[in-house]
């Protein structure tokens, strides 16, 4: 079992690309009584293999929606995708069969989640949360997937694996816990992997290690990584592209250092500004004026309009056009190239 | 009868995840991290204008206003004598004259259903009364102070709540009873034994509500500013901590007008010459298999009456708590 | 576990303790004649009174005649009847009996009351939905007297479908109509109950990590959300089974069944009061009983509990 998968791993099939992921103008409203919140607005990304993206946004920016549309876990009502293909390997997740979908999902592209207390099951032991991906997909008897459990939870360095397979969450440190859902997430050698905020309820040092860990089982298994974060700090480290979100669509999409060297978009200026910096020490913190929208009320035209310094009145009225700014760099904005510029 | 809503146990931790999602399919625009105590302090007013919305809101409110008025005021509702009886028409079935008919002892059932309002609604009053008051004080010191004064009546509580309401009330009631103590002795003595079994139910409640609230900024600020302990307690943790007593006290109102009824019904409770549901309940069960209508129309007013107050309870807990909507 | 057993096993006794002691300073210490109903519609003679304040120790300090009853009620001594019969006899009699009706009851209460909460909460807002909300509601508010003498006329005497009256040794037919009635009480706040709950669990998190695995909508449902929901359904199980010991007192003196409860029914309206304080005093204990297995049961489904 494990062999063939392996040799699929690393063999691409013939016809078979590097493209892991492709997200082709996606909408995910939120319908209530209150009205209609549009969370995602026309958004594309793309995910190769042995490729780590990260998403970076506020929150309420659509960065977790985003995810949880790919992984098909939104509760629908009251999300609803009136728009837009998801394709994995080719195939649009939208419209496969529950059944097919339900392959896909846990097993080629599987999700950790922020706080892994919660995330995980209270009242079941972790080996038998991570021993159920062998159950429920491979078939495996009790004691097989529990020697699969035993072997992940070593994989991801939890001491005494052996022992602490019968232990409870709650029995777990945070970082522990984390380390849990990343084994239950790499159970099955997923080709996708998506981690929304997998550090931000943990402590500094700890991130840091578990941030390692996922880079590192990344390039073990050539994984596509999209990694949903707030924190650019994090982001510098482990991504090789970025997507910045705001408002429910993706603003600027770059590799890191060129993003980094040269932000495209007004947004993404400002959240670097806001990054404290050793060298600017002493001097006020910038911040970006205002506040996010609300989705109910989208602004017209710009999302980012009302708390943008060169907006005009283009901006209040049409949403910008993708401009190209270099290899792999867009950015929607009407003024794309003097933001460049500076 | 049961006095099971008493300890609904809570429905554990919220676990509902943060983050854009639930702020979204709540509707209620982006999470801007709201500090916890804007959000406790504005509840009220929130709650008044979501309950005013609420077509069970004012169903219930109004059969409770009708009760209310029944109790105070039975003579506005009917001007026939519930103590008349008219032996020669005794179990006459509802007509034009008597709308729902007679009992076995010829009582115009209509009158003592209108006049049976105000045992049930006095001892339900009493009972919820006395729980609330000693529930909150004793739960407000225990949950404000701690230590030693809080496991001494967590104690204590514990073993009050441990009898059971009615087996509780059927030992007190058969012991302290007397053969020929009146209207109001009884009155007062099935309130008090309900009291006596009820308050650690608000004890408990209070305490954990007063936990919560403590720690918030705006109790640790009035505190900085050296208001005293009872100032605190009760014009910064009280209106805060409150809520889920108002809604379970609501609701054991009814509980409580059940519980009554069960009392009369097994003999122990409010007795004949008395008027009030459950004594008329009690009496018709002999007599229900020839006249059904003399069990009916009390069993309806009481069963009524209950329904008001725990719908009422309902609609203030969806109305305090957004999120337990029933949508 | 078996520590966690063990600590709530010492909690209990200054709970049965003090339980006991409540009963007897509310029943013998308070002020007034104890033997006043206690020999049926006369008053006592003097040498009856003399006789029962030397059986229960009414001369002694109340803490002395507290320990002697503690000691006369752990040995099972919980007095005699007015017609001189031992309580304990007739209790050991009528146990089977009342047993056999909480049974009946349970399953309806658990069977019926976790599936509609089950179909309630998968349905939220559905037609399904606010039939249970509503019908339990109904249920709640028409107390079981009521409910009780309605079904046994109407399907007992009128319908014939069910024995409005049980017989000596009552079959599992005889006391499905009673068992009903006991439990439809905690049935319809079970409902509820695991409607509002499993509804909660619903849109945890751990839900949501559950659907990311893969796994299909039954077993998210059935053995996730479902696992947990069973923790406050337990606790509330627990807590109810004192209500339904109450209950049992109401149902079997409607439905003649010669059970525990009939009997403290029928020393009610004898005005046998040994025989009601007696056995009320023993069915508090059985609730207590009752509780300690409830908790230990919930030790098993929440492991933050048992394992520390």
């Amino acid at each position: 079992m494990t062999t063939s998968m392996d040799s699929r791993a690393d063999r691409p099939r013939p016809g078979e690309t590097d493209r892991l992921l492709e997200v082709k103008d996606l909408h995910v409203e939120f319908h209530s009584r209150e009205g209609v919140a549009h969370a995602i607005n026309g958004v594309d990304l793309h995910l190769d293999r042995g490729e780590t993206l990260a998403v970076l946004g506020e929150s309420g920016s659509g960065k977790s929606v985003t995810a949880q549309a790919i992984m098909g876990i939104l509760d629908m009502p009251p999300a609803v995708i009136p728009r837009g293909q998801i394709l994995f390997q080719g195939r649009d997740l939208l419209t496969m069969k529950p059944r097919e979908r339900r392959a896909v999902r846990g097993a080629e592209i599987a999700m950790i989640f922020q706080d892994a207390l919660s995330s995980l099951n209270p009242v079941f032991p972790v080996g038998w949360q991570i021993a159920e991906m062998f159950r429920q997909h491979r078939g495996l008897n009790r004691s097989d997937a529990k020697a699969q459990a035993i072997r992940l939870m070593e994989l991801v360095n939890i001491p005494a694996a052996k022992e602490r397979v019968n232990a409870y969450p709650h029995q777990f440190s945070g970082g522990m816990r984390q380390r849990i859902m990343i084994a239950m997430a790499v159970a099955l050698d997923p080709k996708v992997l998506i981690a929304d905020e997998p550090t931000t309820a943990l402590d500094v040092t700890v991130q840091a290690q578990v941030m390692d860990l996922l880079k590192e089982l990344q390039a073990q298994f050539h994984m596509g990584l999209i990694l949903i974060t707030h924190d650019l700090g994090v982001v510098a480290d482990i991504a090789d592209r970025i997507n910045v979100m705001y408002g429910g669509s993706i603003m600027e999409s770059a590799d890191v250092r060129d993003l980094y060297a040269h932000p495209g978009h007004p947004y993404t200026q400002g959240l670097l500004d806001s990054i404290p910096r050793l060298d600017m020490k002493g001097q006020e913190l910038y911040a970006i004026k205002g506040l996010p929208p609300s989705l109910m009320r989208m602004p017209s035209g710009c999302p980012f309009h009302p708390r943008c310094a060169h907006a005009q009145d283009v901006c209040r009225s049409e949403f910008p056009p993708r401009v190209e700014l270099g290899p792999r760099h867009e950015s929607a904005c009407h003024f794309a190239q003097e933001v460049v510029r500076g | 009868m049961t006095e099971s809503t008493n300890s609904r146990p809570d429905s554990g931790a919220d676990l509902r995840h943060p983050g854009e999602l639930e702020a979204v399919a709540g509707g209620s625009a982006v999470a801007v991290a709201g500090a916890d105590g804007d959000r406790v302090r504005s509840v009220t007013g929130d709650a008044w204008r979501e309950l005013r919305r609420k077509p069970l809101f004012w169903v219930s409110a109004v059969i409770i206003v009708v009760f209310v008025v029944m109790a105070v005021a039975p003579g506005l509702f009917t001007s026939v004598d519930p103590r008349e009886a008219v032996l020669s028409e005794a179990s006459k079935t509802p007509d034009g004259q008597n709308i729902f008919g007679r009992d076995r002892q010829g009582y115009d059932i209509y009158s003592r259903c209108i006049y049976g309002a105000r045992a049930s609604i006095l001892v339900g009053l009493l009972a919820v009364i006395g729980t609330v008051i000693i529930g909150t004080l004793l739960g407000l010191v225990a949950g404000y102070r701690g230590g030693l004064i809080d496991s001494v009546l967590g104690r204590v509580a514990e073993v009050f709540f441990a009898l059971p309401l009615l087996l509780g009330a059927v030992i007190i009631l058969y012991t302290i009873q007397g053969e020929d103590d009146g209207y109001f002795t009884i009155v007062l003595q099935v309130s008090l034994v309900l009291v006596v079994l009820g308050w650690p139910n608000i004890f408990r409640l209070l305490r954990s509500s007063v936990l919560q609230v403590k720690p918030n900024d705006y109790v640790q600020a009035a505190r900085a500013l050296g208001a005293s302990p009872t100032r605190i307690s009760f014009s910064h943790i009280l209106p805060n901590a409150i809520g889920p007593v108002i809604v379970v006290s609501t609701i054991n109102l009814g509980v409580y007008i059940s519980s009554e009824a069960a009392l009369s019904f097994l003999g122990i409770g409010l007795r004949p010459p008395t008027v009030s549901w459950g004594v008329m309940i009690s009496q018709a069960t002999d007599s229900m298999r020839s006249a059904p209508h003399t069990l009916l129309f009390p069993a309806l007013f009481l069963s009524l009456a209950v329904l008001g107050f725990i719908m009422l309870g309902d609609a203030v807990r969806d109305a305090l708590d957004p999120k337990s909507k029933s949508r | 576990m078996s520590k966690y057993a063990l600590r709530r096993l010492i909690q209990m006794i200054p709970v049965v303790l003090g339980v006991t002691f409540l009963i007897y300073a509310l029943v013998y210490a308070l002020p007034g004649d104890p033997t006043a109903g206690k020999c049926g519609e006369r008053p006592c003679s003097p040498a009856y009174v003399a006789e029962f304040r030397k059986t229960y120790n009414l001369n002694d300090p109340l803490p002395l005649q507290y320990v002697k009853y503690l000691g006369n009620v752990v040995q099972g001594d919980l007095g005699e009847s007015q017609y001189g019969q031992p309580i304990r006899d007739e209790l050991a009699e009528r146990f089977g009996t009342t047993f056999k009706l909480g049974v009946v009851a349970l399953v309806f209460e658990v069977v019926v009351g976790l599936l509609a909460g089950v179909l309630a909460a998968l349905r939220r807002g559905g037609f399904l939905d606010n039939l249970v909300l509503v019908s339990t509601l109904f249920v709640i508010a028409i107390p079981v007297f009521v409910t009780g003498r309605a079904l046994q006329l109407y399907l007992g005497v009128r319908a014939g479908l069910f024995p409005a009256t049980v017989s000596f040794e009552p079959t599992w037919f005889e006391l499905l109509l009673p068992g009903f009635v006991l439990g439809s009480t905690s049935l319809a706040y079970l409902a509820r109950l695991m409607r509002t709950n499993l509804g909660d669990n619903l849109s945890a998190d751990y839900v949501r990590t559950a659907h990311a695995k893969g796994l299909s909508t039954r077993r998210v449902v059935g053995v996730h959300a479902l696992r947990n929901s069973m923790i406050p359904v337990v606790t509330f199980i627990g807590y109810d089974f004192g209500a339904l010991l109450g209950g049992a007192i109401i149902t079997e003196g409607i439905f003649n069944v010669p059970g525990v409860g009939q009997y403290v029914f029928r020393a009610i309206n004898d005005r046998d009061g040994q025989v009601v304080v007696g056995t009320v005093t023993a069915l508090v204990l059985v609730y207590l009983v009752a509780n300690l297995v409830v908790d230990l049961l919930y030790a098993y489904l929440d492991p933050r509990i048992s394992h520390d």
